[in-house]
């Protein structure tokens, strides 16, 4: 019980992994692949995010009588790989648009049968 | 003073250059600006070279934040090698880049082109320089995702689903390494490559640093594509425009193995790989990619792809010397890792000098333009020997030493996989010259169609000549090799 309740945002961060890959290897819509792959770096970043927790730790904000704090470098890092996720979504989307434009479907099966490519 | 700031200066000045770029008006300005970044990086990365040839290390640290809390640029001759290949690259590109762009992308992008080319380098550049680990990965993300813009400006629609296609397994490939970026980090509370590969011995037996090799190694088997994660690459060669093409295959791939060699040797050590499946999976996917895919290639209709399986075949030789673990292995690694820039570039540089002329890369339109394009042709010919490694070129170094790694480690089956690959590549390398000599030419062909622009000739044959070069001259690239693999594997004779 405690491996599960202890450790439950690692938990979280596997079966949001799993739910987002898995979308992004099964749909066939472009949109949901993207979001699927959304999902996916989420949960990355709650992974960075749990990392930083030390036990019974402080935020990270300098105050007197406190001697432990939590890591907040962890957090700085997945600033880092939030903008990336974002730019990224932000470049997929803009590629389904002109995809749309291109090919008339952002369904794969269409895609493929118009030219073979996807 | 530039000396002593040459590391960071080889990331920032590309880094600069690419929103300046992208304000400039006119695209032949914009192309003059990238050109004269492109020549000043690889001057930069040359005189890089020559100060760690000896052997020694450069430590940058970035804002003068000691490592291992500052990121820290660490230099030595496996990185300089590999900068070296991508500054390079990049300097004879450009100056082809202007007729081949001004014929490919509208006008009104071409300063945009060449911003998110500059962004490429950048990102391609960092890599190679930085010793954290976690730079890596942004590094890794502005390479990827300028270059899935660049390929998305390809002239047929296929060149957007391509593009797409690599973002979904490329970010897919990145985020694996993040992960696995994330565990280590846990386990060790360093990000420094070099403080991690002191940390880490107390703890290889922890089962997250096996996890985290575990995605580390996925996501870049992904980025470099080894067989049979290269589900990516044929489309984005293909459909990208010739001289994305030409710059993807001589540099991205080499970058995503060199930080595999990085990771498994610098990081972890090559003990704990041997404690793990990790290196006969190399080998045995190494084995079965060179195969399959020279096989795949000799199926192809189009040139661009007909290489773009080969690229994949040839990753199989690369990757095949980190299997080995062994000093001539390594060496036979970033032996080719160098070699093969240069013959993909010009071989990739030729078609799209026929590209150029006749706006089509498929073999069947190729039919008898040998005659009307004497250079190119012989440009593809010597390309295609060194793809081979008949002895003269430069891919003849590169087999020799990994065929004398195989024959170190008693492993006879690679020494025939390497020499039938090599007979298949024969076949592929045929196809083409079959075509563009032997073929009848089309009648529309035969009259209009003149030599290439000497804008496109030159830099495919200085190309082309370094193929020739470097197959006699093996200080440079052997000698640095022998240097990296010193410092990569330490303590071994």
């Amino acid at each position: 019980m405690e491996l599960i309740i202890g450790h439950y945002n690692y938990w979280l961060v596997i079966i949001i992994m799993m739910a987002g890959f898995y979308t992004v290897i099964s749909q066939g819509n472009l949109i949901k692949k993207i979001a699927g792959l959304n999902i996916f770096q989420v949960s990355v970043f709650m992974l960075y995010i749990s990392i930083g927790n030390v036990k019974d730790g402080a935020a990270p904000i300098i105050e007197q009588g406190i001697e432990l704090y939590s890591n907040p470098l962890p957090h700085v890092l997945i600033l880092t790989a939030i903008v990336v996720g974002v730019a990224t979504t932000a470049l997929g989307l803009a590629l389904v648009v002109r995809i749309k434009e291109a090919y008339g479907s952002i369904e794969e099966d269409d895609i493929h049968n118009q030219d073979h490519s996807l | 003073m530039i000396d002593a700031h040459l590391s960071l200066l080889i990331v920032v000045v590309p880094l600069i250059a690419a929103p300046i770029i992208a304000a400039l008006p006119s695209g032949r300005f914009a192309w003059a600006v990238s050109t004269a970044t492109g020549f000043a990086t690889f001057a930069m990365a040359s005189l890089q070279l020559v100060n760690v040839s000896t052997g020694n290390v450069i430590s940058y640290e970035l804002g003068g934040w000691a490592p291992p809390w500052g990121i820290e640029y660490r230099i030595d001759a496996a990185n300089a090698l590999v900068a070296l290949i991508v500054a390079g690259i990049a300097a004879v590109t450009l100056p082809y880049a202007l007729r081949s762009v001004e014929k490919e992308i509208t006008p009104k992008l071409q300063p945009l082109f060449y911003s998110a080319f500059m962004l490429c380098l950048t990102g391609l550049l960092g890599i190679t320089q930085t010793g954290d680990i976690f730079n890596v990965f942004v590094f890794l993300e502005i390479s990827s995702l300028s270059t899935y813009a660049l390929i998305s400006m390809g002239r047929k629609r296929q060149a957007l689903t391509a593009a797409y296609q690599y973002l979904i397994m490329g970010t897919i490939g990145a985020t694996f390494f993040l992960i696995g970026v994330g565990l280590l980090y846990a386990m060790t509370g360093s990000l420094n490559m070099n403080d991690l590969s002191q940390r880490l011995p107390t703890i290889v037996e922890h089962r997250t640093i096996q996890t985290a090799f575990a995605f580390i190694m996925i996501g870049f088997a992904l980025k470099l594509a080894l067989f049979p994660l290269h589900l990516w690459l044929p489309n984005a060669y293909t459909y990208a425009p010739s001289v994305i093409t030409v710059f993807l295959a001589a540099t991205a791939t080499k970058v995503a193995v060199y930080v595999m060699l990085r990771v498994i040797f610098s990081v972890f050590g090559f003990s704990f790989i041997e404690g793990t499946p990790t290196d006969e999976l190399f080998i045995l996917l190494c084995i079965a990619g060179i195969l399959l895919m020279s096989f795949y290639a000799i199926k192809q209709l189009d040139s661009k792809r007909l290489l773009a399986y080969s690229s994949v075949a040839q990753i199989g030789y690369m990757m095949l010397g980190i299997g080995f673990g062994s000093v001539l292995g390594l060496t036979a690694t970033l032996v080719h890792l160098f070699n093969h820039a240069l013959m993909k570039g010009a071989l990739f540089m030729a078609i799209g000098a026929i590209v150029y002329r006749i706006g089509s890369s498929r073999i069947e339109d190729m039919a008898g333009l040998g005659k009307h394009m004497p250079w190119t042709f012989a440009a593809i010919i010597i390309g295609g020997l060194s793809l081979i490694g008949v002895p003269g070129t430069a891919g003849f170094i590169s087999k020799w030493y990994l065929v004398l790694a195989a024959i170190e480690q008693q492993n006879w089956l690679v020494v025939a996989v390497i020499l039938i690959g090599s007979l298949l590549a024969v076949i592929y390398v045929w196809k083409l010259v079959e075509a563009l000599y032997f073929s009848p030419a089309t009648e529309t062909a035969s009259t209009a169609i003149k030599e290439a622009p000497l804008m496109l000739l030159v830099p495919t044959w200085i190309l082309v000549l370094a193929n020739i070069y470097f197959g006699f001259n093996t200080e440079i690239t052997v000698g640095t090799a022998e240097q990296a693999v010193k410092l990569l594997l330490p303590g071994v004779k």
